[in-house]
């Protein structure tokens, strides 16, 4: 608190501050960097339930559970994961005033995102347990389910970018919040899956 | 120490040409992204579901005025307390608090022309009035009845319409809360006027900072666990049902992972608020600005560490339940030391007895009786004797109701003149004090000893042998209810024509107000100028506070000149 100081030094301090001030911090991409940590949470408590579930049950995944099927969701693992270096690639292009590559590295990220959620449609097609079969198989297409929620929603986002890069100039290497914002918001998606992979078919 | 009584210049409003022309009223009533304006809109919002609310109150308290359950019988009565409680929680004490008060003083309280995501925080309150409308819907459906903590399996056997309903009021109300606080994390990280450092904030934006982590952490814990009800009430999956082989103690975990920590987020803004309103009225610096900050973190912290307490009958094994037991009450020591820094403010305070600082001390009082009960709650064997009795009704009523409640009302009698430009009747304050604290303790105190005898909770038919005390309860929950209409009438008749307040009417020295009263759209005229603690009463000598007002004085008058020019 500043009570004890002389009027004159508070208001040369407040001066120079202001001055100091002049470009304004970008809060935008700490706000959706807040509001990511609100979605991990959610999906942690989702997660944290499904381990109570499987480090209490006395036989885990309950007797009578189908094996899983590890190709067709590993190769899906590893396109979600590349396109995480994909889309990272797009924000130095876009500080290079290079909106072309900003829609070749987002086009290609929508392109493996739609391929990861195709592939899992025809996972859940070819499954042999339904949402009520057991405990497993709810938890499975609820967090399997609520992810690719996640990926659709991401999916969105990496479009609606993709349609704005096209309008003349509204990326330009110092204005490109939405790139930035797309870009951590499918980082995300792609970390929640690793956590996911790991618990629903590794472990 | 009254030095700023004997100065004219901070307490004189300013010279008519500078006044603008007042707000239209239906401006309150359209789509706005200004914080303040958004702010009333939560504040008279949520007052509406607070009567509501009070209304379902005192039809459980009229049935339980007498052992039989012949006023609203057995079905409606258990919808009657569970709307009841998630109305209090989710549209009245959360978002009149965090939405409000938040809204309205934290933009104003760092010298912020509005919210990092204004747009943002526009959408979080429109989503205030449908999670309402869902509630109000599922009463007139079919009721929930399993209680506002919805325990499965009663939640999925008892009315299936009103709950799936009740879950998605929730989760909106939820989305909600999570979006204001994403706001408030960035707004008062991010854009406190320059040269203020976190250490410059008034405590109630400290408060803020702390509630707003636990929304963020613990509020989608929630809705995953409402998603994981919904799938077992819809899809006829079996997460929480032992029938099918799921875990009704899961969703426990998960429920009070989220509802612990709200109880904090009912009541740390309180505790900001008092420690605005207590320094103001007794015109004393705050007793340890340090103290009392870095306690609402470790309150944040130990609030989320403690949720297994409401478990302790759920089978919960032993080694948890001591863990548990001591970080609750470890919950006192943090809490204790706000009581002892707001005794220590008032301490040799040339105290104002004003309607806002009556329920701020109203608060303080009440509050340490529901905090000790709040103890004795959190020991094990003792919470195991009076679990589910209404020994908890009275301790949750005397924090939520004494704590959040006199909290709320303290704030509107100390803050309305800031945001309407006009005084609340002191008498009529005093009149609305005086019903509150008497009909809430007639209401609330007798259920400690209800609970002790052993008066189970959540039941319309009850043994005779508790008539009595519940006879004086449910009187005193009438004179509760009458109390609102003292204020609900000085509220409405001085904000069309009470006493104009001026722009300083109790000589304060926080950032809000050193602008007008009520504050034009941008906050302030030019740019704010951090001349004083938000705390320093009677720290500065009359020179020095001349000084300043000077200055203010000289600022305003250059930014009005600037906004006149292009119309001249």
């Amino acid at each position: 608190m500043q009570g004890s100081l002389a009027p004159d030094t508070v208001l040369t301090e407040h001066i120079q501050a202001n001055a100091a001030h002049a470009d304004h911090p970008d809060h935008r991409v700490f706000g959706i960097l807040v509001f990511l940590v609100a979605e991990a949470c959610l999906f942690l408590g989702l997660f944290m339930a499904y381990l109570t579930y499987s480090l209490t049950a006395p036989v885990w995944p309950p007797e009578g559970t189908p094996e899983r099927e590890l190709l067709l969701p590993g190769i899906n693992t590893l396109i979600l994961i590349s396109s995480s270096f994909v889309i990272h690639k797009a924000k130095p292009a876009i500080k290079a005033n290079d909106v072309k590559g900003l829609r070749l590295w987002f086009a290609l990220t929508a392109l493996m995102g739609a391929i990861f959620l195709a592939g899992q449609i025809y996972e859940y097609s070819n499954l042999e347990f339904g949402l009520t079969t057991n405990l497993f198989a709810s938890t499975f297409y609820v967090l399997t389910g609520f992810h690719g929620l996640h990926v659709a929603a991401g999916l969105l986002f990496i479009l609606a970018v993709l349609w704005r890069s096209f309008q003349p100039g509204h990326y330009s290497a110092q204005h490109h919040f939405g790139v930035e914002a797309a870009e951590l918001y499918w980082h995300f998606v792609d970390v929640v899956w690793i956590v996911l992979f790991i618990l629903l078919y590794l472990l | 120490m009254t030095q700023l009584q004997e100065n004219p210049n901070l307490t004189s409003t300013p010279p008519a040409k500078m006044e603008l022309p007042s707000e239209p009223w239906w401006r309150f009533f359209t789509f706005s992204t200004d914080h303040k304006v958004i702010g009333i809109q939560y504040l008279v919002t949520t007052f509406f579901f607070y009567l509501v609310g009070g209304a379902l109150a005192t039809a459980v308290r009229a049935e339980l005025a007498t052992p039989e359950a012949d006023f609203l019988g057995f079905e409606r009565y258990n919808g009657a307390f569970t709307v009841h409680a998630t109305i209090m929680i989710f549209l009245w004490i959360v978002p009149a608090l965090v939405g409000g008060f938040g809204n309205y003083l934290v933009p104003l309280m760092i010298g912020a022309r509005d919210m990092a995501f204004p747009k943002l925080n526009a959408v979080a309150f429109w989503m205030i009035p449908p999670t309402g409308i869902l509630l109000l819907v599922s009463l007139l459906v079919e009721a929930p009845a399993a209680g506002w903590t919805s325990y499965p399996p009663l939640s999925l056997i008892s009315g299936k319409v009103g709950e799936e309903l009740w879950i998605l009021s929730i989760l909106l109300g939820g989305t909600s809360s999570i979006l204001a606080a994403v706001n408030f994390f960035v707004t008062i990280l991010k854009m406190r006027m320059p040269g203020m450092k976190l250490e410059d904030m008034p405590l109630f934006c400290w408060a803020m900072l702390a509630t707003s982590v636990l929304t963020l952490i613990a509020t989608p814990v929630l809705a995953g666990a409402l998603i994981l009800l919904s799938f077992d009430l819809l899809a006829g999956t079996a997460f929480f049902n032992p029938s099918g082989g799921g875990d009704p103690v899961v969703y426990q975990h998960m429920f009070w992972f989220y509802s612990h920590p709200a109880v904090y987020i009912m009541i740390l803004p309180v505790f900001g608020m008092i420690s605005e309103i207590l320094p103001v009225h007794a015109r004393k610096p705050i007793f340890a600005y340090k103290a009392i900050a870095y306690s609402s973190l470790a309150i944040c912290f130990l609030g989320l560490i403690v949720w297994a307490h409401h478990m302790f009958t759920s089978g919960t094994p032993d080694w948890m339940r001591v863990f548990f037991m001591i970080a609750t009450m470890a919950i006192a020591v943090p809490t204790g030391i706000k009581v002892f820094s707001w005794l220590a403010t008032l301490w040799g305070g040339k105290i104002r007895f004003t309607s806002a600082m009556l329920f701020g001390m109203g608060f303080v009082s009440m509050f340490v009786i529901g905090g000790l009960s709040g103890i004795i709650l959190a020991s094990v064997p003792l919470d195991i004797h009076v679990h589910d009795t209404y020994f908890v009704v009275a301790h949750l009523h005397y924090v939520l109701f004494g704590g959040s409640v006199f909290g709320i009302y303290a704030g509107l009698y100390h803050w309305f003149p800031k945001m309407t430009g006009r005084m609340l009747n002191e008498f009529w304050g005093r009149v609305h004090f005086l019903l509150t604290f008497v009909g809430f303790n007639m209401c609330f105190l007798p259920m400690h000893k209800l609970g002790l005898m052993g008066m189970p909770r959540r039941v319309a038919q009850y043994d005779p042998q508790f008539a009595d005390l519940n006879w004086i309860s449910s009187v005193g929950a009438f004179i509760l209810a009458i109390s609102t209409l003292p204020f609900l009438f000085n509220a409405i008749y001085s904000w069309v024509a009470g006493r104009k307040a001026g722009d300083n009417p109790w000589e304060a020295l926080s950032l809000e107000w050193m602008t007008t009263s009520p504050p034009p759209h941008q906050n302030f005229y030019g740019e704010p100028i951090l001349l004083t603690g938000p705390y320093d009463y009677g720290t500065h000598s009359k020179e020095t506070l001349d000084y300043f007002a000077a200055q203010l004085q000289t600022l305003r008058e250059l930014a009005l000149m600037e906004t006149e020019a292009p119309h001249s």
